[in-house]
């Protein structure tokens, strides 16, 4: 069963995949990445039952965690096209 | 009640298999981004909901099944939220759902629409 | 693996960059799912954190400052190239033949060190994570030099595209209008934020000192720890972030952790063993190799997530 789970979530990466190289416009591309990053972590919880192994779960939350930055980065970068503007401050800029 | 559980477990899993590829299905064929954001999104709830449950069962009573269920709600929270930041993105960039008028145009369909 | 060279091959060839950095981002997620599948929960969890999040988000802030189609250049002479990408691959892949087979117990890197560090590894430093032991005592130069390295790089951006062009003084207010554009006004984004960043930050922690016990460590910790300020800089606005975690903070922090690492290793001097010998730390060498392992990764996580949120803010300060 746990096979099965495997080949599914694989089956449905492949569809994410070619969803992203061929979606024509933006959003759709960052639809498969964001749906790409839940499948792996499906993957990684399932392989970490199969492998008896579970500190695979703290890679599963971390996958979690970064496909959510990664998606709301990516929806502020194109819906403002820019990732934060500056307003002034301290006159050192960064340093 | 073994074999209950075992069956409950075995059932959620496949399950969340069918889920999982019928959102993935979902996503390549329907043709617009707003209605595949829906399948993406039945990937994201009905698909890991399910698995993640099925391996909850599996792992009986222990830091895993804490740590599933940790995992569980943390997606909850957030693929939604990733899910609406997306289609706003998507709206205010100008994408139009199909067969569907601009916003401002919807006087014709009775009075219930307001500028968004 | 098919799916990392159909990746590798549409990455190469698309020139719209946004959807390039897209497909670089599944693409790392692959080599992680990849690392995973090889038992390295490790590095698994370093090239996620590291390749699909940060490496994403900063590619976007360079994005935001460049063009976003790559430009058509002229490929008049690329034939002899290809042939002669070929044919390096061809000897390369030639060269692996002679290699043993993948997990032969008999070829030559199982024979010198590695089976010395996993052995005495439960004697001598008593971790269970051999990984962290591997990479914090055994091998504590190299982590040193890494760390070195991340250090500079953040100087190395700070010092280019940290300070304000000469001449120009950017003063002006954001106006009341554009505070409505931005993310800020979004209650749903901002509502989740505010639960999450806690619980990210809470687990930045927890992957930084359980990497003795289980996969993660200092990079992780760092990585995850930096998410969360990004996290906040993203949905409420640049300045908000800066004020809640100023420039000079994240410029001591940085410093600090590789003060903190190069310190431990001073610190064996005055206790009569080498540089960067735990062992004469404590009252036994065991408790000493904790001590250290435990302080030394402290400072890479702190270096590391300084590092990465100066980048990020530096990037995204940027004007057009």
């Amino acid at each position: 069963m746990m096979v099965a789970v495997t080949l599914a979530v694989l089956v449905t990466m492949a569809l994410a995949v070619f969803r992203s190289i061929l979606g024509p416009t933006v959003y759709d591309r960052i639809l498969a990445v964001n749906a790409f990053g839940t499948l792996t972590v499906v993957l990684i919880s399932v392989y970490g039952f199969l492998s008896e192994r579970p500190e695979f779960l703290d890679l599963a939350l971390v996958y979690a965690l970064i496909n959510f930055i990664g998606t709301i980065a990516v929806s502020k970068y194109v819906e403002f096209s820019h990732m934060g503007r500056p307003t002034g401050g301290d006159e050192l800029g960064d340093i | 009640m073994d074999i209950i559980l075992e069956l409950l477990s075995w059932g959620l899993l496949a399950v969340g298999a069918i889920f999982l590829i019928i959102g993935g299905i979902g996503m390549v064929r329907l043709p617009d981004v707003f209605a595949r954001m829906h399948g993406a999104g039945i990937i994201d709830t009905m698909g890991v909901g399910a698995v993640l449950s099925g391996l909850m069962i599996q792992g009986g009573m222990s830091i895993v099944t804490i740590k599933l269920i940790l995992i569980l709600v943390f997606i909850v929270f957030t693929s939604p939220t990733a899910t609406h930041a997306l289609a706003r993105a998507a709206l205010h960039g100008g994408v139009r759902p199909r067969n569907n008028e601009a916003p401002e145009e919807d006087t014709s369909q009775g009075g219930s629409s307001s500028k968004t | 693996m098919g799916f990392m060279a159909v990746i590798g091959f549409a990455v190469a060839r698309l020139r719209n960059l946004f959807a390039v950095v897209m497909l670089t981002g599944i693409f790392s997620l692959t080599a992680a799912v990849l690392y995973v599948l090889l038992d390295a929960v490790d590095v698994a969890f370093t090239e996620a954190a590291v390749g699909a999040g940060i490496s994403t988000v900063l590619m976007l802030g360079t994005l935001a400052l460049t063009s976003s189609e790559e430009r058509v250049e002229s490929t008049g002479g690329s034939r002899w190239a290809l042939v002669l990408v070929v044919v390096t691959g061809a000897i390369l892949v030639y060269g692996t033949f002679d290699m043993p087979a993948f997990g032969d117990p008999t070829a030559a890197i199982h024979h010198h060190v590695a089976p010395y560090y996993l052995e005495k590894s439960g004697q001598e430093i008593g971790l269970p994570n051999v990984v962290t032991s591997v990479l914090a005592s055994y091998r504590g130069y190299d982590t040193l030099g890494e760390v070195f390295v991340i250090f500079t790089a953040a100087i190395g951006v700070l010092l280019i595209i940290g300070r304000p062009q000469f001449g120009r003084r950017r003063s002006h207010r954001m106006l009341v209008g554009e505070l409505h554009e931005s993310m800020r006004t979004n209650v749903i984004l901002r509502v989740v934020s505010k639960l999450l960043i806690p619980v990210i930050l809470l687990f930045a922690l927890y992957v930084q000192w359980h990497g003795d016990f289980g996969p993660g460590g200092g990079f992780q910790a760092g990585v995850i720890f930096a998410s969360g300020f990004i996290l906040y800089a993203l949905i409420f606005d640049i300045d908000t972030a800066r004020t809640m975690i100023p420039a000079r903070v994240t410029r001591i922090f940085l410093c600090l952790g590789v003060l903190l690492y190069t310190g431990v290793g001073i610190a064996g001097f005055f206790m009569g063993g080498n540089f960067l010998n735990y062992s004469v730390l404590a009252a036994t060498p065991v408790s000493g190799q904790h001590l250290g392992i435990l302080l030394v990764e402290f400072g890479v996580g702190l270096t590391v997530a300084a590092a990465m949120i100066s980048i990020f803010f530096t990037f995204a300060r940027q004007e057009h």
